[in-house]
């Protein structure tokens, strides 16, 4: 009661006192949110329509075929399975980089950070492009590769590692300051107990910060899956076996098929969708345990 | 050494175990991934020796595509920062309905696959599409030209700019404003003087993000483009090119100048926010 009571004084003023003071008049108002919901549907809101507008424009059964064709399902498969090695390889490091950089002082730490950033200031066509003049024919590490029969540029792991390049930075980036607001009182009340450091882990850190890893690992996963200028780069665009889904929309969409392009585009705004949804609930029901990295 | 001089050890003690393993991991996925790869990069851009850096970042071509990713990203963040900045405001301060929703739909730049964004902003700016029919009367073309690059480049920084001023806003306390107005400042004068001073930083922060986001952009920007060589086509757009024609030195000198240039710009904001924190408090 009293811890309530202290912090009375925080709320702000009621809104209908406050307005007269501190609010604009209706006129200014309606105005700052009639350009806002403008700008928004004519920049957000028309590019996601139209792509399920043009996905259906041939009707049901070619939007059916569309997405069945071999190729397509292929291309669908390809991404799957590039986003279920990228993804967990990225967990995994997410959470080694947050355990060591939130529960740890250690010199040259904001340094790591930012090295942990740089992919999010890398042209994804340059994230690609690495990895082309490591391991391509005329790569650092090409004529090796050759003699040894081993492919990695147009094949599944250049695909894999320009994905993990990609989205090296979400996981962590989430971790990090939701574990460094959080502290590390709990895990050594538990070491003092006699837990062993995994026991800790798995039954302390793990537990308080599911959500802001799901919330990492969810836009992991979006970016993966619809990574395109990176993969562009070390695929080689051969159907049916080096073809992800972003790459295939470009295919079809390059020659003229464009309600076939749109409708294997709609899965992917489908997946876009569904990934916003599941951000907004978090943020909705979980805003608190996660507010520490909600916004970036 | 450490033990007699303690004052140079370089981490703290502490009872948790596990950092020699999670730092491992951490260097080890860090330098295979990200820094080895990066120093290949700058690795083969050096290799081609100076006279053919020099011929390549010199080149009329090189120069156009360069010039038209940076101006078309700092036009598109400038536009980002104004209506970004709008867009933060109402949904702070305004209740509406569907204000949720909109908060939600901000972000869809970050959801959305950049190639399905590309198409449909083609499909829509084309002359024949919902927007480019309407502006084709006005002999205004946007698909095609370096007009519908910026439109590209103004969809994918939207969300940095609303994302980085949004929780500044939220936290900022009403009493200032208020105070403003009791000692009889006008509502634009407090909007201008009082309100907007603190928020520079975020909108810096964001208008950066923005920016730096919009230089290296491919995916939705290639379809509505045209891709004309000096006309609309983007920097990275010329690497792709350089690599189809397995000229690898020249894609990588194109692509080591366009990261020094956008670290550059990203070091030179951050100096100015260091000195600006340091000028005015931590705001």
């Amino acid at each position: 009661m009293s811890e309530a009571a202290l912090h009375l004084p925080a709320v702000p003023p009621s809104r209908a006192g406050a307005q007269r003071v501190r609010g604009e008049s209706l006129v200014v108002r309606c105005l700052l949110i009639a350009v806002s919901l403008a700008f928004l549907a004519l920049f957000l809101l028309l590019p996601l329509v139209s792509v399920f507008v043009e996905a259906g424009a041939r009707g049901f059964a070619a939007y059916q075929a569309a997405i069945t064709e071999p190729d397509a399902v292929a291309a669908i498969q390809l991404t799957l399975l590039v986003a279920s090695i990228a993804v967990p390889f990225n967990i995994v490091v997410g959470i080694a980089a947050a355990w060591a950089i939130a529960k740890f002082e250690f010199r040259g730490k904001n340094f790591l950070v930012s090295l942990i950033d740089l992919p999010f200031s890398v042209s994804p066509v340059i994230s690609g492009l690495v990895f082309v003049l490591l391991f391509g024919a005329q790569g650092y590490f090409g004529a090796w590769l050759k003699a040894n029969d081993v492919q990695i540029i147009f094949a599944l792991p250049g695909l894999v590692l320009a994905t993990v390049f990609v989205t090296f930075p979400f996981v962590a980036r989430e971790l990090i300051p939701h574990m460094q607001a959080l502290g590390s009182a709990d895990e050594e009340a538990a070491l003092t107990l006699g837990a062993s450091g995994w026991r800790v882990f798995f039954a302390i850190t793990l537990p308080n910060v599911k959500w802001s890893l799901f919330y990492g690992v969810l836009l992991c996963n979006a970016r993966a899956m619809g990574e395109f200028g990176a993969v562009a780069v070390v695929s080689g665009k051969i159907r049916g076996l080096t073809n992800t889904m972003p790459l295939h929309v470009e295919i079809l969409y390059n020659e003229y098929m464009g309600a076939a392009a749109f409708a294997v585009a709609s899965l992917l705004a489908g997946l876009a969708l569904v990934t916003l949804a599941l951000k907004s609930l978090l943020e909705w029901r979980y805003g608190d345990a996660i507010a520490a990295s909600r916004r970036h | 050494m450490a033990a007699v001089l303690p004052t140079l050890r370089w981490r703290e003690p502490s009872i948790l175990p596990g950092f020699g393993i999670a730092l491992g991991i951490t260097l080890t996925a860090l330098s295979l991934v990200v820094l080895i790869p990066l120093a290949a990069l700058f690795l083969k851009a050096a290799s081609a020796g100076p006279a053919d850096i020099w011929a390549v970042a010199t080149s009329p071509r090189t120069l156009a595509a360069l010039r038209l990713s940076f101006t078309g990203a700092l036009f598109a963040a400038s536009v980002n920062a104004v209506f970004g900045l709008i867009l933060a405001w109402v949904l702070v301060r305004y209740e509406f309905p569907g204000r949720r929703l909109v908060d939600a739909a901000v972000d869809l730049p970050f959801a959305l696959p950049t190639a399905v964004a590309g198409i449909a902003l083609a499909a829509i700016y084309a002359p024949n599409g919902w927007i480019g029919a309407l502006l084709a009367p006005l002999d205004i073309k946007v698909a095609y030209t370096p007009l519908g690059v910026m439109v590209a480049l103004i969809f994918i920084g939207l969300p940095f700019v609303v994302r980085t001023v949004q929780p500044v806003l939220e936290e900022m306390q009403g009493d200032v404003e208020e105070a403003a107005a009791l000692l009889g400042a006008s509502r634009w004068r407090t909007v201008f003087r009082v309100i907007l001073p603190p928020l520079y930083p975020a909108l810096l922060t964001g208008f950066v993000l923005a920016f730096a986001r919009a230089v290296g952009e491919y995916g939705s920007v290639i379809f509505i483009a045209g891709n004309v060589p000096m006309v609309s086509e983007i920097a990275p757009l010329l690497i792709v090119i350089r690599l189809e024609q397995f000229d690898y030195a020249g894609a990588a000198v194109v692509a080591t100048i366009m990261l020094l240039l956008s670290f550059a710009l990203i070091l030179a904001v951050n100096l100015i926010q260091a000195a600006a924190r340091r000028r005015f408090g931590d705001v």
